[in-house]
């Protein structure tokens, strides 16, 4: 199945059709997705926009396999993802998808380096960890824990650990929320390199409407459905986002 | 080259290093009691085996009081026996320089060419008797040692009432006497009794048995039924005054080692596990709470596409590699121990060379059991990081559910301060952990208990045997029955104050079809010296007509009060009577029934013969007086108290010494690991929280009062139940030390309470100490930034 997932053309990255997601958050329920249809292209640089609780995350988190929606079908590359099942969805993370998360989520224990090799060690023809950190700027930090680094520094360490497998789709989730604008931009411009580099598909999802700037399409989400959904004529740099 | 993965491994590994260590000296604990136990019960039991073969040690022994030799034949051809020896086998007395009183002897007849058939001579030093030589010993190399006598020197014994020279020419050592003990002792005394062997023709002429025997040992044929040929050869013996017949399993060298070997291989069993429980409780919850803490982590893992197996096992390596950390701690220690306490071995028993041995499946199997209660423990852990949906975990935790407690809810809560409530409340929310954390620490608490009970138990059994029921200063056995004349002339000799007779007679006593052979001992109506007290110091008279049975006897004989025995007297006319038991005493030591002076000699149908008497001495005269017994031919043995108590005291003192020591070092360690465990994790739990309180202006010490008063509650809780828990302990080791000579009493002393609990609450005060220094390095910003 996993070998069957390889990209072809024409045929967009992910198609999702009618995804709906309920969940129990202690004694609550929570409807996260009321019926999403979304499809993302090779190549493209998506954006999702929307307020905390729109339900960015929870689709983010749908199309990499890291959850299975209540409802609908979600495609990768024409594989239904809905109906694999745990071991395949693994191989499916491990292999194509690249997560970037709000906190880093890095590895405290680990060196920069170290957090990279933890996905090279996985993986077939990865990128060298140091090449990968040298990508996102950080050849010089290479051995420092995460305690070490500034947020800045951790959230592009996250990026490298994500790209280092060259993997088909980066999906990043507030990847700049931690941060303050300068870093911000740095963080921005090595999701934008490795995009452009790599020919990565890439999802950002934020709250900050000037991100919408850098991206090819912009979808705005609000309470668990797509509200609006626009394709930017020309693509801002992330120097030229201000917010 | 190591992944990276492991390479986390390690560094979460040495952030826990504390943790890590003390669970893995818990573990190491209960592998060092399981290798210390079982490699000890193999080397002895390996020793005994290969002894018992090389020197062809007997299966069923036999004395009688004088059978021809003509009679050999008829015994050899019982049906199931495959060698058979007769011995002559006689009691004397040694006149050792340096001692005053006599000590007791024993001769065993051995052929002068060629060795024994059975029960052969292991030669340590010197040489074999020389054919026609009577004045040829090998004697015992115990006694040998503590009187330093070498092969070339002599010695003098009084050999059936004449006084002779006997030139040692070797020390050796039999398997018949590996546990050397004198009848009627409670330790063996190497100083007090020793084995002599000489040739058969001169010891036979020295007792009047030329051409007869008074002792037989067999072997059978392997699958022969060993309650046949008893039953054929005390059938041939009874003419000659047959004692009767004892299986090897009751030989009393033998039966001692069993008891001792049993007893190492159940303190093997179930000691470690106590161990093993506590250390997968503390894995259990160290795990748990990386697994909480490294939520995140995991999440991130997986997204990255790691396996739920290649994960779970992460965790578990995290457990199974302080198990291996255990183990060898725990394997060294132990086999450190067990070549200690085989020393201890060589001291109590004789044997040719006791060589400790640890068979490499012992420490397999130590390994297999410490790994085995790891993967128990880490068990929960692995299982909820294989269920953590990945993202579900990049979400913050739900705040953890809190209740108010009964204590609030019934309304006492306005006595209570913020910061009480908070520790009521984090204690309740976990009433498992909670309980199972008093349990640890009660356990090592128990352990202390369990320690100090045997000791008080043997100190409790020595007071009760030397000061409540033996008041005598001494203790002497005549050879044969004497007349009421023998008494007389021994209560006239210097020195005695006070001389009261007893007789025994050895005797098979049925009920149903339980037999028994016991002595029957006959005492004065209201003996003064040597009483016959219960456990409560009662004072039982004895009665005129009927029997006493000790308890230990009444259940061998499932006998009570009122229940009629068959007596059957295994000496001079052999009498059976139909006795009926009058009364069932309470007591610690011995297989004894006892009876009057008066009926013991009417039963005997001997005029007024006694066995013995018990003497009051004058300390200014006792020199004086063993010096005359010991010239006296007529008496056999003389046993002094004080003696006796010394040797007792010397050689259970040293060896309750190192165990108490242990039991206590264990427990220590034991309570540590659970109470430091629980600080460790309070505090990773709670460093948010209490990072806030400082922020909102709580003093350093009111917050330690939320962390510490936690682990006061917990370890105050565990104290009540780990006083029952040693007192249940206590009762069950004692139980299981119980023998047919010896029942222990549970003693709890105040004492073995208050070591116990200042063992907990030490251990308690260092590791919540260790944890508060912690506490104090709050960084208090880096805390609350950290998103939890």
């Amino acid at each position: 199945m996993i070998a069957a997932l390889t990209p072809t053309n024409g045929t967009p990255v992910f198609a999702a059709e009618g995804i709906t997601k309920v969940y129990r958050m202690g004694e609550v329920e929570v409807h996260a997705l009321r019926g999403i249809d979304l499809a993302l292209q090779e190549g493209e640089l998506l954006v999702l926009l929307g307020p905390s609780g729109s339900g960015k995350s929870t689709l983010l988190n749908i199309l990499g396999g890291l959850d299975v929606p209540t409802a609908g079908r979600v495609r990768y590359r024409g594989e239904e993802l809905t109906t694999a099942d745990e071991s395949h969805l693994t191989l499916y993370r491990r292999h194509h998808v690249g997560f970037v998360f709000q906190f880093y989520n890095l590895i405290p224990s680990l060196t920069a380096r170290e957090n990279v090799a933890l996905v090279t060690e996985i993986t077939d023809d990865p990128m060298k960890p140091e090449e990968a950190l040298g990508m996102v700027g950080l050849g010089d930090r290479m051995d420092h824990f995460p305690s070490q680094l500034s947020g800045g520094q951790q959230q592009r360490v996250a990026i490298a650990r994500a790209i280092a497998k060259r993997p088909d789709v980066l999906l990043c989730d507030e990847p700049t929320g931690a941060l303050d604008i300068s870093t911000g931009v740095v963080v921005l411009e090595a999701i934008e390199t490795v995009g452009r580099e790599l020919g990565t598909s890439v999802v950002v999802i934020t709250h900050n409407a000037a991100i919408a700037g850098m991206a090819d399409r912009v979808v705005s989400m609000a309470d668990g459905r797509i509200v609006d959904e626009r394709r930017n004529t020309e693509r801002l740099r992330p120097d030229q986002l201000s917010w | 080259m190591i992944s990276s993965l492991d390479r986390k491994l390690l560094r979460d590994l040495w952030r826990i290093k504390g943790q890590a260590l003390a669970i893995a000296c818990v573990i190491g604990s209960g592998i060092c009691m399981f290798v210390m136990y079982r490699s000890t019960f193999d080397s002895l039991g390996l020793t005994l085996r290969s002894y018992y073969d090389e020197q062809r040690f007997a299966d069923v022994f036999v004395s009688a009081k004088r059978a021809p030799e003509s009679l050999a034949p008829r015994l050899a051809a019982i049906p199931g026996v495959a060698q058979m020896e007769t011995r002559v086998v006689a009691g004397v007395t040694l006149d050792m320089p340096g001692m005053d009183e006599p000590a007791m002897g024993r001769l065993i007849s051995v052929p002068a060419a060629g060795r024994p058939r059975l029960n052969d001579v292991f030669l340590r030093r010197g040489r074999w008797i020389a054919p026609g030589r009577p004045d040829e010993v090998v004697v015992s190399d115990s006694f040998a040692l503590a009187h330093g006598l070498e092969p070339g020197e002599s010695l003098t014994a009084v050999l059936n009432g004449t006084r002779r020279k006997l030139r040692v020419v070797g020390v050796g050592l039999t398997p018949e006497y590996i546990y050397s003990i004198r009848p009627g002792d409670l330790m063996p005394d190497p100083k007090r009794f020793g084995i002599l062997w000489m040739e058969r023709k001169a010891l036979a002429a020295a007792f009047d048995l030329e051409g007869s025997f008074n002792d037989v040992a067999l072997r059978l044929v392997p699958g022969a039924s060993e309650q046949e040929v008893i039953a054929g050869l005390d059938h041939l013996l009874e003419p000659y005054g047959g004692l009767g017949a004892v299986p090897r399993s009751l030989q009393i060298s033998h039966w001692y080692l069993s008891n001792e070997l049993e007893q190492l291989r159940n303190m093997g069993n179930t000691l470690p596990l106590l161990f093993l429980l506590v250390a997968a409780f503390l894995l259990n919850v160290v795990l748990a709470r990386i697994v909480a803490v490294q939520r995140e982590q995991i999440a991130a893992l997986k997204a990255n596409g790691y396996s739920n197996r290649t994960l779970g096992f992460h965790y578990a390596k995290l457990g199974l590699i302080i198990a291996a950390a255990g183990s060898v701690i725990g394997t060294v220690a132990g086999a450190w121990l067990g070549v200690e306490v085989t020393k201890l071995y060589t001291d109590m028993f004789q044997f040719p060379v006791l060589r400790y041995d640890l068979a490499p499946i012992r420490v397999v199997q130590a390994v297999a059991v410490a790994l085995g209660a790891a993967l128990a423990g880490v068990l929960e852990a692995v299982r909820r990081v294989a269920a953590l949906p990945p993202a579900e975990a990049m979400r913050p935790e739900a705040p953890a559910d809190y209740r108010e407690t009964l204590l609030e809810r019934i309304g006492l809560g306005r006595f209570l301060s913020a910061p009480s409530r908070m520790v009521l409340r984090n204690l309740s929310r976990r009433p498992v952990r909670t309980l199972i954390a008093v349990g640890g620490i009660a356990a090592g608490c128990s352990l202390v208990i369990m320690g100090r009970s045997i000791g008080d138990a043997v100190q409790v059994l020595m007071d009760e045997q030397f000061t409540v029921i033996e008041r005598q200063d001494a203790t002497v056995t005549f050879t044969e029955p004497a007349s009421a004349r023998a008494l007389h002339e021994l209560s006239r000799l210097p020195g005695v104050a006070f001389a009261e007779p007893f007789r025994s007679v050895s005797a098979r006593v049925r009920h149903g079809h339980r037999s028994r052979q016991t002595a029957i001992l006959g005492l004065v109506a209201e003996p003064r010296l040597s009483r016959l007290v219960d456990t409560r110091h009662r004072a039982i008279p004895l009665p005129a007509e009927g029997i006493v049975l000790s308890v230990s006897l009444a259940e061998l004989l499932d006998a009570r009060p009122g229940d009629e025995l068959i007596v059957e007297v295994l000496e001079g006319a052999r009498p059976v009577r139909r006795m009926r038991v009058v009364q069932v005493v309470d007591q610690y030591m011995g297989t004894s029934a006892y009876m009057r002076i008066d009926a013991v000699q009417r039963l005997m149908r001997d005029g007024r013969s006694v066995s013995g008497a018990y003497l009051q001495v004058e300390p200014s005269r006792a020199d004086e007086l063993y010096r005359r017994l010991k010239e006296t031919p007529r008496v056999a043995a003389v046993g002094r108290k004080a003696a006796a108590l010394r040797s007792f005291q010397e050689s259970i003192a040293k060896n309750l010494g190192v165990m108490i020591f242990f039991f206590t070092l264990f427990a220590t360690i034991i309570a540590f690991g659970v109470v430091y465990n629980s600080a460790r994790i309070s505090l990773s739990e709670r460093s948010r929280e209490l990072a806030s309180l400082r922020v909102l202006g709580y003093r350093r010490s009111e917050i330690s009062f939320i962390f510490l008063g936690e682990l006061a509650i917990v370890t105050l809780l565990s104290l009540p139940v780990g006083f029952a828990l040693g007192w249940a302990l206590s009762a069950l080791t004692m139980k299981s030390f119980a023998t047919e000579l010896y029942r222990f009493p549970t003693v709890m002393t105040r004492q073995a309470f208050a070591a116990a609990g200042l063992t907990v609450v030490f251990a308690s005060l260092v590791s919540g100490l260790a944890v508060r220094r912690q506490l104090d390095r709050l960084d208090l910003i880096a805390v609350l930034k950290m998103r939890e």
